[in-house]
């Protein structure tokens, strides 16, 4: 009888990702999975027994890490993107409040206002972005050992072995929260939420 | 600064594409942090060396050998897999630029005079195990029975994993500090290192052990063994080659 409860399935779904957001999302995880792999395969004792060929595993490390940022430069060409990177950059009062709740292991949403991206998401962005191009330039020191002297190149090792077991740990969590989370899995997978959780996880957000 | 006004806050359009963009400030500082890192390494390096040497003494779980720099020999294969192969089944090979062509049981070496050494192993790629033992015959000493040539001037070495290979020139070869070693760390050596038998050239960069000895040719010049055909150096001297200045271990 009333017109709104006809529209009202339709008004559950919300637009969260574009094509070009899932797309960048999706390259960059094969490519940050290829050489969290590789990786552990060249350093676990274990793996190493278990997958040998040394040749081969650098190589696809090499060449998987140095397209690492390829996909992200390539989405730069989308508004949509673009904008998103825009909402990751800016914090507003919101955030700092969201932070706090956060150190206070506060966990109940009105402690907890986020656009549409919550500030725990925010930083995560700016530093995983951070973080890989301290790889790749650390890795490019290691790959091309004619280009920096010799105690550079150690100092490279140095920071690419303990940055890359810190990026492991940081990226189990964002791999954890996503698996702890199936809504925004779908948000990733479809691009599309339920208005619910929306209003829930993101409450400042107005898509 | 009043905290209940979220009806009119951040949308599209609004505050959520406002606001300082702290982001930015995150990722330039993430980037410095490892432009610091990198330039602080050396004195951050020798800290935490220590520190997990010391650690690493004392953990039953052996968890640290897993950290960056936190001690331990590490496994290194350029094949998929290794067949296994124990004192019935093992054989090694000298032949190429000898008189007398030989082939070795592992009992055979055994029945040899014995060899031991205690320095450090220094791997081209920057791990450092301190103080190991190896034991075995030396390889001047295969060489010597097996009557070498006038002709020949290196050695080459190959392994039964199929693809790896070593080689040293004859001089080199003939230094007492390298031995067909069969002991490692005081027991027999394991699959994992190389077992039953693998080269342990004491001076050189480890790459030069080549595990799963199983031939050894003596050749008129040096071929490059198989790190060596992907830019590694082919007299690994360690301190003095691969543009490293590691302190030496023999």
């Amino acid at each position: 009888m009333s017109p709104r409860a006809d529209t009202l399935p339709a008004a559950t779904a919300v637009r969260r990702f574009g094509r070009a957001q899932r797309g960048v999302h999706r390259a960059t995880a094969v490519l940050m999975g290829v050489c969290v792999f590789t990786a552990a395969c060249l350093y676990v004792p274990q793996l190493a027994q278990l997958v040998g060929r040394r040749a081969l595993v650098v190589t696809l490390h090499q060449w998987s890490g140095l397209a690492l940022p390829v996909p992200v430069l390539l989405g730069l060409a989308s508004r949509a993107f673009r904008s998103d990177l825009g909402r990751l950059n800016r914090f507003g009062p919101h955030d700092r409040t969201w932070l706090r709740a956060a150190l206070r292991r506060d966990k109940r949403p009105s402690s907890r206002p986020a656009g549409k991206f919550n500030a725990g998401q925010k930083v995560y962005a700016a530093w995983i972005a951070g973080a890989t191009l301290v790889m790749l330039g650390t890795g490019l020191m290691m790959w091309f050992t004619h280009l920096t002297p010799l105690v550079w190149r150690t100092s490279a090792t140095f920071v690419h072995d303990w940055l890359a077991l810190t990026v492991g740990i940081v990226l189990a969590g964002h791999i954890g929260m996503a698996l702890a989370d199936p809504e925004a899995r779908r948000g990733m997978r479809t691009g599309s939420v339920d208005r619910d959780w929306a209003e829930r996880e993101h409450p400042l957000w107005r898509p | 600064m009043n905290p209940e006004q979220p009806p009119q806050a951040p949308d599209d359009d609004g505050r959520d594409t406002r606001g300082t963009p702290v982001g930015r400030r995150v990722f330039l500082g993430t980037l410095a942090l490892g432009a610091l890192g990198v330039a602080a390494a050396p004195t951050l390096q020798r800290g935490l060396e220590s520190f997990l040497a010391g650690a690493s003494d004392k953990d039953p779980t052996g968890l640290t050998g897993l950290l960056p720099n936190g001690g331990g020999f590490r496994y290194y294969s350029v094949t998929s897999s290794v067949p296994k192969k124990n004192a019935d089944t093992y054989r090694l090979t000298v032949d190429g630029l000898v008189d007398r062509p030989t082939t070795y049981t592992l009992a055979a070496l055994k029945a040899l005079p014995q060899t031991r050494m205690v320095q450090d192993v220094q791997c081209v790629t920057g791990w450092r195990v301190p103080d190991t033992p190896f034991e075995g015959v030396r390889l001047s000493r295969l060489l010597d029975a097996a009557g070498v040539r006038s002709s020949a001037g290196a050695v080459r070495f190959t392994c039964f994993d199929g693809a790896y290979s070593e080689s040293l020139t004859l001089d080199q070869a003939r230094r007492a500090d390298v031995l067909v070693a069969l002991r490692m760390r005081d027991e027999d050596i394991g699959h994992a290192h190389g077992g039953p038998a693998r080269l342990y050239v004491a001076p050189m960069y480890f790459y030069k052990s080549a595990k799963w000895l199983s031939g050894i040719t003596v050749t008129e010049d040096v071929e490059p063994g198989y790190w060596e055909e992907r830019g590694y150096d082919i007299d690994a001297w360690v301190g003095r080659s691969n543009g490293r200045d590691d302190e030496p271990t023999s």
